[in-house]
């Protein structure tokens, strides 16, 4: 269905070799999607093409898809992911403060990488750990009970600038 | 079939088991308002104006997508459910611009209809319509998501009627919006410009690229001498946008308003589709008597021949090389007639009215629709878009008295109208390939098997001992197993499944175009069509090579079908074309 231009391919053979193995399963797209992912840090267009052909199915399916559940990226994001969430609790507790704390030493708002690609900061929900609030996570890792003076330390020890 | 009893305000329904509220609804004369629903699609329930209260259940449902049960008590309208409908559409008016009076669908709108209904006065929500660009880069259809009631038509219009995936809903919540797949232009997108979605927008979020200004100032320009045409599936709809029954013969009130319009000469698009069956026909006979390629394909759909050239370009060999009706006109009036009249073609300007959107991309999409130095149609103009200047110029149009097209390129057969219908192409190809054939003129020209609104008709026609087999397909998503079945013969080398395939992007064929009146549903496109077959029905010649000027211009300019002169003229060729170019 997709008759898409010649370029260079840009699956890696271990993602094809990733969606051999879930072909016929249900539910086959959000694991592949989630595989791309974990190699770009998004979604690149060209990988959503390449992912349409291998399957068979159509890009606006795919679409569809990304474009529905947050989780996934439509641009690269910063070397380095803060997530701060906003979940009920963590909205009670401020996370809206935390993320203006990060705009403000970052110079950058939300879903948008700072020029050098080090760093961006996007607002998530519940991360499931409610009894922590407010919290955010730098590359996974979960940073609990969080202040907005903590907020320059946490990201000091990510700088490499 | 199982029967079902129920009762609809009180009043006692009886219908086959599956039927949903809404239709049972209408049985017994109750009008259930809808926004979302269409009867061309699967209910998607999306927008929630058609709810009622069924006695035992505790919300109210939505009469769309709900079957009714044995012992059903439904309540279609009480205080309570007005209120609520009114909710609906206060919340939709909320995020929905206000500026009626300069939309494209303002008069027919199903919105503005509804909020009329409602005597909607006020918007007690906040106005919060989020600002998003026109997408203009077909040139045929405008896509205008700010408008976007995110009814979900246009979608499952292209994905599950037309299986094109050129457009999907983006985000999710209050952030969805409308747009082609990956966020591409519409041109970079799989889009073959059929403009189903614009005929099935209830509101003005898609429509056809309006170029009625361009012909008007054509007309106005006294250095142009302006030719027109008017397609076969225009005449039996256009009368519906001036009260009239859809499926009423209006051919005489078109030439006529078209003269009124100013148009210097009016030539029918059925002429040039019995000129099509010469060439096509000629072209069918040949590859079928000395060993061509079948089956043959048509080609005068033009979003068709763009879903081929993306999807399916292993059938190019298939394809007819004859050029379209619309394109075949086009080129004999700036060559043939532009001799005959002494009217230079550079000095002509042609335009053709047509049902389609498509139509607007073919007078361009390559070099071989402009063989006659220029291009051979200026500018393609849909129904819809006659319909305005029509009443831009106070023409009553359902008074005026009927005329005559021009001659030379107006003269038509009963086989050139029905071009405008599934299975019109094919009817009127057997009927003078059998004369190819065979020599002689068949007896009874009627091909029931041709007719008719199931997606994939087949066939097999017995020309004096030649069997023929043929399909038609017609409604994009039918058309890729009938495919499929080609390509699975060919790998197996068994003999082709068909001889002739046509094929027609929109269901019913051209009647059901995307740029015809709005409203379509099957009732309207089987009245359209019923036009046609009483047009074929009431002609003097009824196949292509008895009309006699088809004969008169072979003798008197072509030569002969398939010649050196109709190559250059009335044939084209196709290429493979790549879709998300970015």
């Amino acid at each position: 269905m997709t008759a898409t231009a010649e370029t260079e391919k840009m699956l890696t053979p271990e993602i094809e070799a990733f969606i051999e193995k879930w072909r016929e399963k249900p539910g086959n797209l959000i694991m592949i999607l989630h595989r791309v992912q974990e190699e770009f840090g998004y979604i690149p267009r060209q990988a959503a093409f390449e992912v349409a052909d291998a399957l068979n199915i159509p890009v606006a399916k795919i679409y569809g898809v990304i474009t529905f559940y947050h989780f996934f990226k439509l641009s690269k994001p910063g070397r380095n992911q803060i997530a701060i969430c906003m979940g009920t609790a963590c909205y009670l507790k401020g996370g809206q403060d935390l993320i203006d704390e990060c705009e403000r030493i970052l110079g950058v708002g939300l879903n948008t990488v700072t020029e050098d690609g080090e760093f961006s900061v996007e607002a998530v929900r519940c991360i499931g750990c409610c009894g922590l609030a407010p919290v955010l996570t730098v590359n996974g890792k979960v940073y609990g009970g969080v202040t907005t003076k903590q907020i320059s330390k946490i990201i000091d020890q990510y700088d490499e600038r | 079939m199982s029967m079902i009893e129920a009762e609809i305000n009180g009043i006692p329904v009886s219908v086959p088991a599956g039927t949903t509220i809404l239709d049972a609804a209408k049985k017994v004369g109750v009008k259930i308002p809808t926004l979302c629903y269409h009867s061309d699609l699967d209910a998607w329930a999306a927008c929630g104006i058609c709810v009622v209260k069924v006695e035992g259940s505790p919300k109210m449902l939505r009469a769309c997508a709900t079957a009714i049960g044995p012992g059903m008590k439904v309540l279609t309208h009480d205080p309570e459910v007005v209120e609520v409908r009114r909710t609906v559409l206060e919340l939709i008016l909320s995020t929905h611009p206000d500026d009626c009076l300069t939309c494209g669908r303002s008069g027919n709108c199903e919105l503005q209809s509804l909020a009329a209904d409602f005597g909607i006065r006020e918007i007690p929500f906040e106005k919060r319509v989020t600002r998003i660009e026109p997408d203009t880069s077909t040139g045929t259809i405008v896509l205008n998501p700010e408008k976007c009631i995110k009814c979900g038509r246009c979608v499952l219009v292209c994905q599950q009627m037309q299986g094109v995936y050129a457009l999907e809903f983006i985000g999710r919540g209050d952030g969805t919006r409308l747009a082609p797949a990956a966020d591409v232009s519409l041109n970079d997108s799989p889009c073959i410009k059929c403009g189903q979605c614009s005929a099935h927008c209830p509101v003005g979020a898609i429509f056809e690229n309006d170029q009625t200004r361009v012909v008007w100032n054509a007309i106005k320009d006294t250095s142009k001498h302006c030719v027109v045409q008017i397609a076969p599936a225009v005449r039996v709809a256009i009368g519906e946008a001036f009260g009239m029954e859809s499926g009423e013969l209006a051919t005489g009130q078109l030439y006529a308003a078209l003269r009124r319009l100013g148009f210097d000469v009016v030539f029918d698009t059925n002429f040039s589709a019995d000129l099509t069956i010469l060439e096509e026909g000629s072209e069918f006979v040949k590859r079928l008597t000395e060993g061509g390629v079948l089956p043959q394909i048509t080609s005068c759909c033009p979003a068709w021949t763009d879903y081929m050239e993306k999807f399916a370009n292993d059938f190019i060999p298939n394809f007819s090389s004859a050029k379209s009706p619309q394109q075949m006109l086009g080129a004999m009036a700036k060559s043939y007639y532009a001799e005959k009249s002494a009217v230079a073609a550079k000095d002509m300007f042609v335009v053709s009215i047509m049902p389609c959107t498509a139509k607007k991309f073919e007078v361009s999409r390559d070099d071989n629709m402009s063989s006659t130095g220029f291009q051979d149609v200026d500018v393609a103009l849909t129904t819809r878009e006659l319909a305005r200047m029509i009443k831009q110029a106070g023409i009553d149009f359902a008074a005026l008295p009927e005329e005559e097209a021009d001659s030379l390129l107006g003269e038509y057969s009963g086989a050139g109208t029905i071009f405008g219908v599934t299975g019109g192409v094919m009817e009127a190809a057997l009927r003078s390939a059998y004369f190819l054939i065979t020599k002689e003129d068949l007896e009874d020209v009627n091909f029931m098997e041709c007719r008719g609104l199931q997606g994939v008709k087949e066939a097999e026609i017995d020309i004096k001992g030649t069997k023929v087999r043929i399909a038609v397909a017609h409604q994009m998503g039918n058309v890729e197993a009938v495919l499929n079945r080609v390509r699975e013969a060919k790998e197996k080398g068994e003999d082709v499944p068909w001889h002739f395939i046509e094929v027609m992007a929109c269901r019913g064929g051209c009647i059901g175009g995307g740029g015809q009146p709005h409203g379509a549903t099957d009732e309207i496109r089987m009245k359209r069509t019923a036009g046609i077959y009483t047009d074929d029905e009431k002609s003097v010649h009824r196949c292509s090579h008895h009309n006699p000027m088809i004969t008169k211009i072979y003798e008197d300019f072509l030569g002969e079908p398939l010649g050196h002169k109709a190559h250059e003229l009335l044939h084209t060729s196709y290429q493979e074309r790549l879709v998300y170019k970015k």
